[in-house]
């Protein structure tokens, strides 16, 4: 009799969990909105300008910023927008 | 497989991005053999893979880049002719067993453990050969220079692998110099364009002298630290020939940099290596990324058994 073959998987063998989005909120006035800059040149361009069409709609815009563009965002950083924030938006740049 | 390694089936080699997994000598040993690796071969890879998942050499933001950089790995020491790694003919190119599958084992872990598939975390605008797998050994014995690990503290005997974030290498001919001082310029004019004539210090560089190269410095008594402190001479560059708008052209550095004289490179980003064929009057550049702790830092292991 031969033997069963044994098949190696050669991934993680995980499957990413899925996660509900939030809601988009119905209106922005009074709601608090996160601007992540990623650090690239001229992000700061974009999001200044997303920034001020926000204000006019209402809502209270915090800044942040990556410490570089190059590496995910510090847990501490992801942390703080997740507690101050009801929304990010997230800018790429160049 | 993992009859090549000492090391536990079980024991985990590195956390590798970017889903951040634990990955087992079992789970490496796996992807070294659909890389076609043979198990002598995968004491380098999992060295490799120590390398490659650090944060310093920052693989995560490697993958997600636009920028077609992949880890050129370079190994020293004896493990290298041990286990028949080509530094010689086309020790860049294809046809070695060892170069070909190493790097490419390495690939494929980060993305079937790490995740990193294209079109998903990797964001390549073009990508690279050098993301397929890129090892190379550098050709030690006839070197009449130390040797890049050497270079980077480590002993000529132990064995090491050298993770660079690098592109594809692209070739720099020079077939007249027949002096050092003529040669060093050559390849100084060469590196200044490295990734772009107008990007400065920020993104490190790899040069690969090939032996007929080598011999104008043997020829002419340079050792390393002599061919480092001229070439390094020949790359300092007058800013104001890459500010932005000079010659017409938008991209370059800001305006307060106007009037300065700045290196190409930062101290310690031009890797120097000597590998290749024993002719052909041609080098070998491979452009780099974003440096230092905003990027990626050329990161070295000893490869243990």
């Amino acid at each position: 009799m031969s033997q069963p073959t044994v098949v190696l998987d050669p991934t993680a063998g995980t499957t990413p969990s899925d996660r509900t989005r939030n809601h988009r909120p119905p209106s922005l006035v009074g709601v608090t909105v996160g601007l992540l800059d990623i650090n690239k040149p001229r992000g700061d361009v974009f999001l200044d300008r997303v920034a001020e069409r926000l204000g006019e709609q209402g809502a209270t815009v915090l800044r942040y910023t990556k410490p570089t563009f190059t590496k995910p965002a510090p847990v501490d950083l992801r942390h703080e927008i997740a507690t101050q924030c009801a929304a990010v938006i997230e800018a790429l740049a160049d | 497989m993992l009859d090549g390694t000492t090391r536990a089936a079980d024991e985990v080699v590195a956390v590798v991005p970017p889903a951040l997994v634990e990955c087992t000598v079992e789970k490496v040993a796996v992807n070294a053999v659909m890389a076609g690796c043979r198990p002598e071969y995968l004491p380098v890879v999992l060295a490799a893979l120590e390398a490659v998942c650090t944060d310093e050499f920052n693989m995560h933001g490697i993958l997600a880049t636009t920028m077609g950089v992949g880890p050129v790995l370079v190994v020293n020491g004896p493990v290298a002719s041990r286990i028949g790694m080509n530094s010689g003919v086309n020790a860049l190119g294809q046809g070695n067993r060892a170069n070909v599958t190493i790097g490419r084992a390495v690939q494929l872990v980060v993305r079937n453990v790490g995740g990193g598939a294209p079109g998903g975390i990797d964001r390549a605008t073009h990508g690279s050969m050098a993301k397929l797998g890129f090892c190379f050994a550098e050709d030690e014995a006839g070197s009449p220079w130390t040797t890049l690990s050497e270079d980077r503290g480590f002993d000529r005997s132990q064995d090491v692998v050298t993770a660079f974030c690098g592109e594809g290498p692209r070739i720099l001919v020079d077939q007249k110099s027949r002096s050092a001082d003529s040669l060093v310029r050559a390849l100084a004019e060469g590196l200044r364009s490295s990734v772009s004539p107008r990007v400065m210090m920020g993104m490190d560089v790899m040069l690969v002298l090939s032996p007929e190269h080598m011999s104008r410095f043997r020829d002419a008594g340079w050792d390393r630290n002599r061919f480092m402190a001229e070439l390094s001479g020949h790359l300092t560059v007058n800013v104001d020939d890459v500010l932005a708008g000079a010659g017409g052209i938008e991209e370059g550095l800001p305006e307060g940099f106007a009037g300065m004289a700045l290196p190409k490179f930062r101290p310690g980003g031009l890797l120097v290596v000597h590998a290749g064929g024993p002719a052909g009057l041609f080098s070998a550049i491979v452009g780099g990324w974003l440096n230092g702790p905003m990027g990626s830092e050329p990161t070295s292991r000893e490869i243990t058994p």
